[in-house]
């Protein structure tokens, strides 16, 4: 496939994309490890969740 | 009624375990038709040449920046309004996407620019706006990360989108009005009143590939969210459980 | 009945002009902006009246950026804050009260100080009784916008940074229209009238939105 004289252009600007998009699912995903960590470390722990509660506004 | 049903995270964490997968599914397979056809059933146009296949990203990302602040908005209303307790959840998850996106749509607009008008930036209304829109998703951002409390920083953030969300059309309008007075004439425009149809329907697959691209970082996140609150108060229980007295009864029930 | 309104106005003044208030500090610092600016781009009048009214522009929201902080902070730290806000007043009507009394310490100042600093940069007559209009009528919107991030940053330890970040962009209209009535005195590409008044509109929207947002935020920042 030929894309022309600006080529560079258009595959920075869709390399640039896929980019931020990978940083955006390595976010997601290393926020996510890092909850799951925290929470299985304090079902170690033995710290429960509270009981809902149903008055709260 | 469902809206308020999701209301419980538990139960919204086990909607989104549902529904992920095939949003997923989704979003892979619009991106794979999308790009297989701005990169090869688009023609070039015979202006820009192949150039003119930015605009299938470009265009998109613009459209997201403006409906994740949309998405922002309600949220900040559902959390001051409704008081939805998982508003500003979405408010804070998706206020992160919304800038990269906007991060999106500055470069590939200013990679456009530079084959079209000679420079990477030109102080064009549209790009002006969307800069200044980057500026309102980095502070937002700021203002959640500032903030210790999430319900506090919530409500701050809700207040500033719902400003932000009244500004936005003044600034649009002024920057415009900012625009035309410096350079009336216009240097190149694509968005004539008839698109081809060769050009619109990659665009519009691709603009829904990047809708249900955000929906999915947008449900991600959330669950991250919740269950960074929940470790949050998890953490408080624990602290307030290891040293009983007047300091737990201080601890705020979250 | 409005007497704790002027009480509060005259209140809020007096700290403000007072030793330890900010009125003059912003003044000065607006000074000190207009005189660094020919040294970072040369002392070419020509250019300096052709950019005049945009620099004193900016300098009058860089300087009223500055002093914005302490609007609600001086009064939260020695719980003046809480105090008003468990008067029962209208919470929106005090914002308001306060806004116009830190306008006419810090934000009338500026006003007053630009057709001397016009002077520096080389503007004639019209420029300069154009700009001074136009700040006359802008720089209470830049204080009425300003108070929203006041508010919000209230609780933080230096929120002035971040104050700055939230305000600007919501700002840029103000600045627009303040720039471009002044452009259309001295040049007229549109009679002046047409920007003026949308300048004057947007200080009026932001005496609706901003008392009401800065309420609100200041409500959620103290329960």
């Amino acid at each position: 496939m030929d894309l022309g004289p600006h080529a560079s252009f258009i595959l920075a600007s869709y390399g640039l994309c896929v980019l931020t998009v990978l940083v955006l699912f390595a976010w997601v995903f290393l926020d996510k490890a890092a909850q799951d960590k925290a929470l299985s470390e304090l079902a170690a722990q033995g710290v429960k969740r509270a009981q809902p509660k149903k008055e709260r506004s | 009624m469902a809206f308020w049903d999701y209301a419980n995270p538990t139960r919204f964490l086990r909607l989104v375990q549902v529904v992920l997968p095939w949003l997923a599914g989704l979003c892979v397979g619009l991106f794979a038709v999308g790009l297989y056809m701005s990169f090869f059933v688009a023609p070039e146009d015979y202006q820009q040449g192949d150039t003119v296949r930015i605009m299938y990203i470009h265009v998109p990302a613009a459209w997201l920046c403006m409906m994740c602040y949309s998405v922002m908005t309600i949220s900040s209303l559902g959390t001051l309004v409704w008081k939805h307790p998982l508003a500003d959840v979405s408010a804070k998850a998706a206020a992160p996407i919304g800038a990269a996106f906007t991060f999106m749509a500055l470069v590939t607009g200013s990679l456009w620019g530079k084959p079209m008008w000679g420079t990477y930036w030109e102080w064009d209304a549209r790009l002006t706006s969307v800069l200044v829109l980057f500026i309102m998703y980095l502070g937002l951002m700021t203002l959640w990360r500032t903030m210790d409390d999430p319900i506090k920083a919530g409500k701050a953030a809700a207040v500033l989108t719902l400003v932000g969300a009244l500004n936005l059309p003044i600034i649009k309008f002024s920057v415009d009005w900012w625009n035309t007075l410096h350079q009336p004439a216009s240097v190149f425009r694509f968005d004539g009143p008839t698109i081809h149809p060769d050009i619109l329907w990659p665009l519009l697959v691709m603009a829904f590939a990047f809708t249900t691209l955000f929906f999915v970082l947008h449900l991600m996140a959330m669950r991250n969210e919740v269950l960074r609150r929940r470790v949050r108060s998890l953490r408080l229980r624990a602290a307030s459980a290891a040293q009983p007295g007047p300091a737990a009864a201080a601890q705020p029930a979250e | 009945m409005r007497n704790w309104a002027l009480v509060l106005f005259q209140r809020d003044l007096q700290l403000s002009v007072r030793i330890g208030g900010s009125a003059l500090v912003g003044v000065l610092f607006f000074l000190a902006v207009v005189t660094v600016i020919p040294f970072g781009i040369g002392p070419d009048l020509n250019l300096l009246s052709r950019i005049g009214p945009g620099l004193l522009w900016i300098g009058a929201l860089l300087a009223t950026l500055l002093g914005l902080d302490r609007l609600f902070q001086a009064d939260r730290d020695d719980g003046t804050l809480d105090l008003i806000l468990m008067a029962g007043r209208p919470l929106e009507v005090v914002v308001l009260i306060k806004c116009l009394a830190h306008w006419v310490g810090t934000g009338l100042p500026l006003v007053v100080a630009a057709p001397f600093l016009g002077i520096l940069l080389n503007l004639d007559p019209v420029a300069t009784a154009a700009v001074t209009a136009t700040l006359f009528a802008g720089t209470p919107a830049l204080t009425l916008i300003g108070a929203i991030g006041a508010s919000l940053t209230v609780t933080l330890r230096r929120g002035g940074l971040l104050l700055a970040i939230l305000v600007i962009p919501l700002a840029v209209p103000t600045l627009i229209f303040g720039v471009s009535a002044t452009d259309a005195a001295v040049r007229d590409p549109v009679p002046f009238m047409t920007p003026f008044l949308i300048l004057c509109a947007l200080s009026l929207i932001a005496a609706v939105v901003g008392p009401i947002a800065s309420a609100a935020a200041l409500r959620f920042a103290s329960d």
